[in-house]
């Protein structure tokens, strides 16, 4: 049966798709012949100003593509799952100014579910049982392990973690199909990444188990398991899993297996183009607009450190348009 | 009794009708208004999509009005019906009432995914009407196939 409550909402999204950048645009940028003309053609696209430097143009894209969000829904707490991230890079950045001495400015990212003062002064106080479920127990387990080890990377393993799950948890809660799909997807790519990138410098299974978080087409035991015997017995167990065909990509880079992480997202929310009505236009736009943003982000940072063309080109994600 | 089913399924044939009807112009709506925000200049294209799933409304009240025109409820000289006869004038008007409530809702989704194709490509008006217009065929079959029950009964003894 159609959800009907967002026709207006979606009917709005299928005008602003029309602003969406194209992939035909995409190779333009990356075919310019250095960031300054690049930025020039981003204006004439309507995307920042003259002047605007690409961060300004990209944080106020981004701005603006939740003020809509606002605009249509009033409350947008549906789509905290994306925002989770940036609540738990606040944290992490909250506990550790609160154990190491000094004040650190301009560490805390914006568009969070939570005002990064309110968690600093949680943290700052001891009081974690006041922050929200799925960050107190992690808080604590954080904040003893960075005061007792002074291991900073730890405790932002530990955090991650608390990220993952509870992005797969909100995911799932959402009962939306493209929000539990982000969640899933999210997790299972950071999985991968961790036992790989730990498999490679011999991380014992002991961290595994801290850093893995559990997902539907993963199996993280087998997972943990295999990263703490080597790289190769990761690639055979994910060879058995929905993600066997990035094995050949994992074994070339890093960096490839990333792009084919968000094009596997792009892939995935690609019918919602076609969709008219429920929540999954809005949650794919939105994706779409931050993959978007990502991309401009690998060509303009390219131009700019004279990377050649055929490598800014191989690191471009898929269009949603 | 006869005269109460009789009435009944003019009374069904306007009530379903209209209220698929009523669902489905303000589901169309919905998507109109979201696309004239944005591009106010394609208001008279959108409207004209949005109007389409209103049509079973009108054939609901046709079927009322023929219905209780035939059993002379209109023109004040109504006469007792068998119940077996009323129950055929009910029966009558059963296609409209049920294909009208159904066939609207629908004809509202294909509306609305036209509305936002047109908000996409405004020169494919025309291919956008189609899809809507498509469900419309149903509710004219209903439509049909309760008028010719309708006047077929008037031979039919009381």
């Amino acid at each position: 049966m159609a959800d009907t409550k967002y026709i207006y909402a979606v009917a709005r999204v299928r005008t602003h798709e029309k602003d969406l950048l194209d992939a035909g645009f995409m190779d333009q940028l990356a075919a310019a012949k250095d960031e300054h003309s690049a930025l020039k053609m981003l204006y004439e696209h309507g995307w920042g100003s003259d002047g605007m430097k690409a961060e300004e143009i990209f944080s106020r894209k981004e701005d603006e593509t939740w003020a809509f969000m606002r605009e249509l829904l009033g409350d947008i707490s549906v789509f905290n799952v994306f925002f989770y991230k940036n609540d738990f890079h606040n944290l992490k950045a909250a506990i550790k100014e609160s154990c190491i001495a000094g004040t650190h400015p301009g560490i805390f990212a914006a568009r969070g579910t939570l005002d990064p003062k309110w968690i600093q002064d949680k943290i700052d106080n001891r009081r974690f049982a006041d922050l929200p479920e799925s960050m107190s127990t992690v808080t604590r387990e954080a904040t003893d392990t960075l005061l007792s080890t002074r291991d900073g990377q730890l405790c932002d393993v530990i955090v991650d973690a608390g990220a993952l799950r509870a992005i797969r948890a909100a995911g799932k809660k959402s009962e939306n199909e493209i929000l539990n799909r982000y969640g899933e997807l999210t997790v299972a790519t950071s999985d991968i990444k961790i036992a790989v990138r730990a498999a490679r410098i011999g991380k014992p299974l002991d961290f595994m188990k801290m850093a893995l978080v559990p997902c539907d087409t993963l199996d993280v035991k087998e997972l943990g398991e295999a990263a703490a015997r080597g790289e190769d017995a990761v690639f055979d167990v994910l060879n058995r899993t929905p993600y066997h065909a990035d094995v050949d990509i994992l074994k070339k880079s890093m960096a490839q297996f990333e792009r084919r992480c968000d094009d596997r997202l792009i892939e995935a929310i690609r019918p919602q183009r076609h969709n008219s009505f429920g929540l999954g236009p809005l949650a794919a736009y939105i994706l779409a607009t931050e993959t978007e943003i990502r991309s401009l982000r690998i060509i303009l940072s390219g131009k700019r450190n004279h990377f050649p063309e055929d490598y800014i080109r191989e690191r471009i994600r898929l269009t949603y348009a | 009794m006869g005269l109460f089913f009789a009435i009944l399924g003019a009374v069904c044939a306007a009530l379903f009708s209209g209220i698929g009807s009523a669902i489905g112009v303000g589901r169309a709506g919905q998507a109109a208004a979201g696309v004239t925000t944005d591009q106010p200049d394609l208001f008279g294209r959108v409207l004209v999509l949005q109007l389409l799933p209103g049509t079973q409304g009108i054939y609901g009240l046709l079927i009322g009005f023929i219905t209780l025109s035939q059993i002379g409820v209109m023109g004040g000289s109504a006469t007792a019906l068998s119940t077996g006869k009323g129950l055929m004038y009910f029966a009558a008007c059963l296609p409209m009432a049920l294909v009208g409530l159904i066939s609207a809702i629908q004809q509202a989704n294909a509306a609305v995914a036209s509305i936002n194709m047109i908000s996409k490509s405004p020169d494919q008006f025309g291919k956008s009407m189609i899809f809507p217009a498509m469900v419309e065929t149903y509710a004219i079959l209903a439509l049909l196939i309760s008028i010719l029950a309708i006047f077929g009964l008037s031979s039919v003894a009381a």
